[in-house]
């Protein structure tokens, strides 16, 4: 069987002269090809929404409604991509081939606004619009766990003090780290680099752990330079991670994670609560210092880690994209992230009644940043 | 002596006793030959069976959690349009009708159907809670479609919430504690009363074929994925086969031997070899920056996908047309007619089974992608059916990727089911191709 690669037959000697015919026909249908898709783009009556996979189900379930509600508008496109890659997007310039909004689940970056201003985006309205709880979270089947950052830290760190001098990490199960854990070999399934929530569990949780056994201060001292300078790396030493296998960067999203506790049910991963609030019949959360995740907890600031989440607006698309401002007014309002509507049922944790009459001023007003 | 019989062994005046020991050495060796040749089929047969096993343990693990999320659980609700909440004013104003709270009749008749309190504002929202989010647009969309039914009481299928849908195949185990199963005692003793009494049941799912994506399980669909896959292969169709064949035919038939054909040849190979989030990005730098197309429109994931297919096509059309014996052009030049004639009247006709099974095989490779739709803007959350190539639309396998990073457990079973249906659309493309080459392949 010769298949569609059979022996081959030229007639390479037997040449005639080249023809140009078929070679100036394919020319035709390439210039042909791209002069019908270089029309002018049509105007954009639609809103375009990119960035972080955290805030990407609120945005969506608000897009959905947004597109119910309002009879005269289309509902909005959230695209998916992480908050870098959303905000890199957004200060790509202003105009109709760019999108409306970035979803970040943290703060824009000074670099990021410079890089703004430099395209001409120089008007970014910031929507802070609730917070997202990080938990340490187990299979469901396993004791109740009650950590502390101190724990996290020194199971987790690349290097970790033991007698006054800094090693390189000697533990092998959470029992050896703290007596009150089980005997289990450390393996936790942390957000990788590129995750908004990894920058969170590096501030909240491996810092604060950090100071705690009081390793920021050894790391401090081996650094050179002023203080200022020592300081700051000993805060870079302090959210190191161990490289050894013990903690696992996770780069796609919770389902992985929670996949990879279903597969190893003596692992510890690190989940959004409202992935957790959705998987509660499989997984098992972890009490920080004593406090258990929850909405109320979280709002009241007494569970550390928590971060917010937000969106950001270019403020010289209102008026001209269809629907931005109706959007953004709508994304606001009590309806949806106030404590009965249907984001904080999805797991966001609604900020206090002031932060939100405040934020639905400013965005009345599209102030900006 | 006897003569020996072994083949192959060796005649000789060697002693008896020698020549028994050169034959042994040789039935050894045909007997070590037998076993290597046995060994080495084996190997091929292992190699299949491993294929196989994982073919079957992919599949397995698909269709056993896909299989679920062809029907959904639906109540049947006798819901009373009543007047005062559709049409106070008794216009019949479409906005009006548009806006009203339907959720509301759904929550009414679901309570009725049930039993429970309709003046108690708990039992009402744990009722409420087993109704699916989108309620009202299902009650709207009959209301609408017939204004006449308003106060009348009429009989609606609804789409029950997720928890209960999961709860009813068995996905969320009823054993666990209220408060992690997040279905209270009250609603799972509702749940069995209703399934009992026939009001709540699975349905054969439609609205996995027919809806665009949703936040809600219940409600999310494929519809618009494959609208916008759809118009991203007609796209390819047109452009990359008759790009491809042409660009295989000059290269064939017509390109002189020399340094800058092989250059091409060299460079259309390697193209079919680049990672394919390369082409996503060249599509993002020339259709949407600097031609100016929409974003996540379908029509430039088509023309990216039409870059990514043309090497496929021009390299399987090459193959298909050098596969034509020269006897055929030599026959057709002989008794007069042109090259182009030659070409267009005998070669590529006969070509043809291989030029489209490489075209089919290249589309079924196009329909597969979601890394170039990456940077165009198609991984997206899209409601809405596109009206034309130029609207924003997504594809099949990227609606597949955004089911299975999403938190709810509907999802699970949707992600496989897509699977199962992208699938069978690739089976069924590429067994086409199959029976295409079969019935048309000619061997000289």
């Amino acid at each position: 069987m010769y298949g569609i690669y059979g022996p081959r037959y030229h007639l390479q000697d037997q040449e005639i002269s080249v023809s140009n015919k078929i070679l100036a026909s394919t020319a035709a249908v390439a210039v042909l090809g791209s002069l019908a898709f270089a029309a002018p783009a049509v105007a954009r009556d639609q809103i375009q929404i990119a960035g972080s996979s955290t805030v990407l189900p609120y945005a969506n379930i608000v897009a959905e409604q947004f597109g119910k509600t309002f009879n005269n508008f289309k509902t909005p496109i959230v695209e998916s991509g992480g908050s870098s890659a959303g905000l890199k997007q957004f200060c790509q310039g202003l105009g109709e081939g760019t999108i409306d909004i970035a979803n970040a689940s943290r703060k824009i970056k000074e670099g990021e606004i410079a890089e703004c201003a430099k395209n001409g985006v120089k008007e970014i309205v910031e929507v802070q619009f609730g917070y997202d709880g990080i938990v340490f979270a187990v299979d469901s089947k396993s004791d109740d766990w009650a950590i502390e950052p101190k724990d996290i830290y020194l199971a987790l760190a690349a290097e970790v003090p033991k007698d006054g001098a800094l090693v390189a990490n000697p533990y092998k199960t959470w029992k050896e780290v703290n007596d009150k854990l089980p005997d289990w070999p450390i393996a936790a399934y942390i957000p990788g680099e590129k995750h908004g929530t990894r920058e969170v569990f590096e501030e909240k949780v491996m810092h604060g752990g950090c100071k705690a056994v009081g390793a920021d201060k050894l790391f401090a001292a081996k650094a050179e330079g002023d203080d200022a300078a020592k300081k700051k790396a000993g805060d870079k030493a302090c959210v190191q991670v161990r490289k050894d296998g013990a903690a696992v960067d996770i780069d796609g999203d919770y389902t992985e994670t929670l996949a990879r506790i279903t597969s190893n049910p003596k692992g510890v991963g690190v989940f959004g609560l409202s992935f957790f609030e959705n998987n509660t019949d499989k997984l098992k959360v972890a009490t920080i210092s004593g406090i258990a995740p929850s909405v109320e907890t979280i709002s009241s600031g007494e569970y550390p880690v928590s971060r917010p989440l937000q969106f950001y607006v270019k403020k010289a698309h209102i008026g001209v994209i269809p629907g931005l401002k109706e959007f953004v007014e709508f994304f606001a309002s009590d309806r949806m992230i106030g404590a009965d509507g249907p984001l904080a049922e999805y797991g966001l944790v609604p900020s206090p009644d002031a932060e939100r009459t405040k934020l639905q001023e400013d965005v009345k007003a599209a102030k900006s940043m | 002596m006897a003569v020996d019989t072994i083949p192959g062994s060796l005649p000789g005046p060697a002693s008896g006793n020698a020549r028994d020991k050169t034959n042994a050495a040789i039935q050894k060796s045909i007997r070590g030959r037998y076993a290597a040749e046995r060994r080495f089929k084996m190997y091929g047969v292992a190699a299949i069976l491993f294929g196989l096993a994982f073919l079957a343990v992919l599949f397995w693990s698909i269709i056993s959690t896909g299989y679920t999320s062809f029907v959904q659980s639906s109540f049947k609700l006798d819901v009373f349009l009543d007047r005062s909440v559709i049409d106070p004013s008794g216009q019949k104003d479409p906005n009006a009708l548009r806006s009203a709270d339907y959720t509301l009749l759904a929550r009414k008749a679901l309570a009725t159907a049930l039993g429970a309190d309709t003046a108690n504002r708990r039992d009402m929202r744990e009722v409420g809670q087993l109704l699916s989010r989108d309620v009202d647009v299902e009650i709207r969309n009959e209301v609408l479609a017939n204004p006449s039914s308003i106060g009348k009481t009429i009989p609606v299928w609804v789409l029950a919430s997720g928890r209960v849908d999961n709860l009813l195949k068995g996905q969320l185990d009823r054993d666990l504690p209220a408060a992690v199963r997040k279905v209270s005692d009250q609603q799972l003793a509702w749940i069995d009363k209703a399934e009992a009494a026939g009001v709540l049941q699975k349905r054969f799912n439609t609205g996995l074929f027919t809806n665009g994506a949703s936040s809600n399980p219940e409600t999310a669909g494929i519809g618009v994925a494959l609208v916008g896959s759809l118009f991203m292969m007609m796209t390819v169709l047109l452009l990359a086969v008759p790009l491809g064949v042409a660009a295989a035919v000059y290269l064939e038939e017509f390109a002189p031997k020399n340094f800058w054909t092989d250059l091409i040849e060299v460079n259309i190979n390697n193209l079919a070899a680049v990672p394919s989030i390369v082409f996503g990005l060249l599509g993002l730098a020339i259709f949407i920056n600097f031609a100016g197309l929409p974003r996540s429109a379908s029509i430039v994931g088509g023309l990216v996908l039409t870059l990514m297919t043309l090497p496929t096509i021009i390299i399987a059309t090459r193959a298909a047309i050098g596969a034509v014996p020269p006897s055929i052009r030599e026959a057709a030049l002989g008794v007069g007619a042109s090259k182009m004639q030659a070409i267009s009247h005998h070669v590529v006709p006969l070509a043809m089974p291989g030029i489209l099974t490489g075209t089919i095989i290249g589309l079924a490779k196009a329909l597969g992608e979601t890394a170039p739709l990456l940077m165009i803007g198609m991984v997206a959350f899209v409601v809405e059916y596109p009206t034309s190539p130029m609207s924003p639309s997504t594809a099949l396998p990227v609606q597949i990727y955004m089911w299975a990073t999403s938190a709810e457990r509907g999802f699970v079973e949707r992600t496989a089911g897509a699977t199962l249906i992208l699938l069978a659309l690739l089976i069924c493309m590429n067994l086409f191709a199959v029976i295409l080459r079969r019935k048309y392949e000619r061997r000289w």
